[in-house]
């Protein structure tokens, strides 16, 4: 974990997806519905197009956890995004036991357009556990 | 690799840099890998700054744009402007969100939101270093708006639309058009009546040929996006055929059993299940309620109109954009609010117009001559402890002119105005003069001491300390109590579930941002218009309907959307093709082809639309989605890592 720095909790990167999770997280911001600021995010088109190497890149290169905000039923792209972000999240996590790391620090959950508050909750809550696994 | 990147940093007014140290951030950045310049500015979207912009592109020959303000759904199209004006490609500028995903989300952590707002102006730093020019790419949409409800802001954007040369279909879950307007009678200012303003708008609705107008229908499912939603539209039948004598179908209703309250007239009177809420109103055919009908087959007997038969449909419709006219609710107060459902003379203003449209020459209610009337302001908006914080906006102007109308309609009226402080803001300031001539009395209190009505004997009182007089107790015994409720959003919100429409704050359909893009939801193809999206009068509805309706046939007129060309691209090198990338494709857009000896996968660019469902199924990596490479997430990544 990075440490000497203003934020020295456990560092969260987002993927989110352009149409459906960036409106909830924009909107979690509007609202002030405060999290943690060591969540970063970077925008996709869609949750099922994350690659696993870069999901063990950012773990690898310092952050602490890395949640998929996906899109779940409301994929614009289609009703597989689902399942094909599913198989991403357990091929990754096959991954990163083969690596010697926790699969819990790797995590999703659907959030839809307005799901700003189970954002936030979800990311408080993955960020509490990455502090406490970190500490034990 | 870009060598000449420049970078603004927004204050956004304050809404960045009171929470982010925007100098921070641009002498944290100022020295990153290819950036030329870093500037802050107060704000980034203004005339001042995209000239100032322009010109340095041009005179210092920039090769990349980074602006760090509010999030890319509101200015990112804007910026791109701004660098196609200076000749640069629109894909050579990278947006960074510091504002609702940085200053805002943290404005309870200052050092905290500074810090992360470094972090994120170097990720786009990283990311635009490797952005290449690109070309949109152009799809066909359909010339069609979906405009959902025909209030008088749907319909006067079907008619605006229609004009413009689209096809529309008008859907309204009532049997009749109109909404809260045809609720309404005289109207202020103009003095015409609701339902005139409604025979107007039905009359040039029907000239169109262009519009198709279904009653008693519902959305309720779609697919597809911008340019090109599918939605499945429910038609539940009227049970009466087209033709039907007035006799007729007045004997059916006097027969008919049923009587169920009127939610026409807020449920100060009863209907019969077979109904038309008065005589002329638009569409001129009634409707049998199934919801309350016995099926007892009376009305069968005495109307040959009626027919059970009829059965639901459901449609099928095309459309490239969707606009939302779903309008209000009026707030209904709670059981003991101001003695509302306790004391028998507490209406709210809503039943109030209704009452006063049934009384002829004496105001009567509940078979008492009304003479003294008080209002209270400001029920169910501006509250303190519920959830309503916002001003309804329309009530003040919209009682004060009733009051004014009953003062001339009936003889001997008084009225007291308990209110706390009168906006009748604009043209209607005149009403609020008048009504002061006329010799209604104002009262005011302030948030923290509301009236208080309650019962003694026969009498009912209303109680203030009014800050006009010097916070002096005053009592009203009053005739009728009117309490002058406010806006909510349409308890049905069946429709922004469906479509997944952001509601803000007030719970109202939330616009993209309230000046610059105010008719826009983050849905694409998806506008809002009248008080669906929070509380506005009847001309304020109408402008946004206006705007609503160019913005969605901006989206429909070309029969052409230019989307993103953030489409799958193969490495032909490493690909060693196994068909994968075919399999997970929703729109097979890959092809096997033989290319220089060598089975590879193509990318039909035209089909494919950029999800990049096929990037992790590779066991060769060899698929990127242009802008969006392994090189771009993951030099962002290490961006966004503080001691990287």
């Amino acid at each position: 974990m990075a440490g000497g720095k203003v934020n020295d909790g456990p560092r969260i990167l987002v993927f989110s997806t352009d149409k459906i999770s960036d409106p909830a997280i924009d909107m979690a911001g509007l609202l002030k519905l405060h999290y943690p600021p060591t969540v970063y995010t970077i925008s996709i088109p869609c949750s099922s197009a994350v690659k696993p190497r870069w999901i063990l890149h950012a773990l690898e290169q310092g952050f602490d956890g890395v949640f998929i905000a996906a899109d779940g039923t409301d994929c614009p792209y289609g009703e597989s995004c689902t399942e094909k972000t599913g198989q991403v999240v357990s091929t990754t996590m096959q991954m990163m036991k083969d690596k010697g790391m926790d699969p819990a620090r790797l995590k999703m959950a659907a959030i839809c357009s307005v799901c700003s508050e189970p954002f936030v909750n979800h990311v408080k809550s993955f960020s509490e556990y990455l502090r406490k696994s970190s500490n034990s | 690799m870009k060598k000449k990147i420049g970078v603004y940093i927004c204050h956004c007014g304050g809404n960045i840099s009171d929470y982010v140290d925007v100098e921070k951030v641009r002498e944290a950045v100022k020295n990153e890998e290819g950036v030329f310049l870093a500037k802050t500015t107060m704000f980034a979207c203004a005339d001042s700054n995209q000239k100032e912009m322009v010109e340095d592109i041009r005179k210092e020959a920039l090769d990349g744009v980074v602006v760090a303000s509010c999030s890319p759904k509101l200015h990112l199209l804007t910026f791109r402007g701004v660098v196609e004006r200076a000749g640069m490609n629109k894909y050579n500028y990278v947006h960074a969100n510091i504002r609702e995903q940085v200053s805002w989300a943290h404005s309870d952590n200052k050092p905290g939101a500074t810090e992360k707002a470094i972090q994120v102006v170097k990720a786009a730093i990283a990311k635009v270093r490797h952005a290449e020019a690109l070309e949109p790419i152009k799809v066909k949409s359909t010339k069609a708006v979906a405009v959902i409800g025909a209030g008088v802001a749907g319909m006067r954007a079907a008619i605006e639309l229609a004009e413009a040369g689209a096809e529309v279909y008008l859907i309204e879950r009532e049997y009749f058009v109109g909404g809260r307007t045809a609720q309404w009678d005289d109207l202020c200012i103009t003095e015409e009546t609701g339902k005139e303003l409604v025979t107007r708008l039905y009359d040039e609705v029907m000239k169109h040929k262009h519009v198709t107008l279904f009653t008693g229908a519902e959305l309720v499912d779609y697919s597809g996006s911008v340019g090109n939603f599918n939605l499945k539209v429910k038609v539940t039948p009227r049970y009466f055929k087209l033709q039907c004598s007035s006799d007729e179908l007045q004997k059916a209703i006097e027969v008919c059993p049923v009587e169920v309250p009127d939610e026409f007239n807020f449920n100060i009177t009863t209907r019969k299940a077979i109904y038309h809420n008065y005589p002329s109103e638009y569409p001129q055919l009634p409707a049998i309620d199934m919801k309350n009908c016995t099926r007892c087959g009376e009305c069968e007997k005495v109307c040959s109109s009626v027919d059970f038969s009829q059965k639901t449909e459901m449609l099928n419709l095309k459309v490239g954009s969707i606009l939302l006219a779903t309008g209000f609710d009026p707030y209904e107060p709670k059981k003991g609010e101001f003695g509302y459902g306790e004391i028998d003379n507490v209406v709210t203003f809503p039943q109030f117009k209704r009452i006063v449209h049934y009384c002829d020459d004496k105001l009567m209610y509940k078979g008492k001559e009304i003479k003294h009337i008080a209002y209270i302001y400001c029920v169910g908006s501006r509250q303190v402890d519920g959830e309503n914080k916002y001003c309804s906006r329309y009530c003040c102007t919209a009682n004060i002119h009733t009051a004014i109308t009953v003062k001339k309609k009936y003889k001997n009226i008084y009225n007291y105005h308990f209110n706390r402080g009168i906006r009748t803001y604009g043209k209607a300031e005149v009403w609020y003069d008048e009504s002061s001539r006329l010799g209604d009395i104002y009262l005011q209190s302030f948030e923290d001491h509301p009236p208080v009505v309650e019962k003694r004997g026969d009498q009912t009182f209303v109680k203030i300390r009014d800050i006009l007089t010097t916070d002096k107790e005053l009592e009203v015994a009053a005739d009728l109590v009117v309490l002058v409720t406010g806006m909510v959003p349409r308890a049905d919100n069946s429709i922004g579930n469906l479509l997944k429409v952001p509601k803000g704050r007030d719970k109202f359909f939330n616009e993209i941002h309230m000046k610059l893009r105010p008719v826009e939801t983050v849905i694409d193809g998806v506008t809002i218009a009248g008080a669906s999206q929070g509380p506005k009068n009847i001309m304020e509805s109408m402008n946004s309907a206006l705007a609503a309706a160019t913005k969605s046939f901006s989206l429909v007129d070309s029969g052409e959307l230019a989307l993103e060309p953030t489409v799958a691209r193969v490495n032909e090198e490493a690909c060693e093709w196994c068909g994968k990338c075919e399999e997970a494709c929703p729109y097979s857009a890959f092809e096997k082809v033989e290319k220089n000896g060598k089975t590879i996968a193509k990318v039909n660019a035209a089909v494919c639309k950029g999800c990049g469902m096929c990037l992790p199924v590779c066991p060769e990596n060899a698929l990127d989605l242009i802008g969006l490479s392994d090189e771009d997430v993951e030099s962002m990544i290490d961006a966004l890592i503080p001691n990287a």
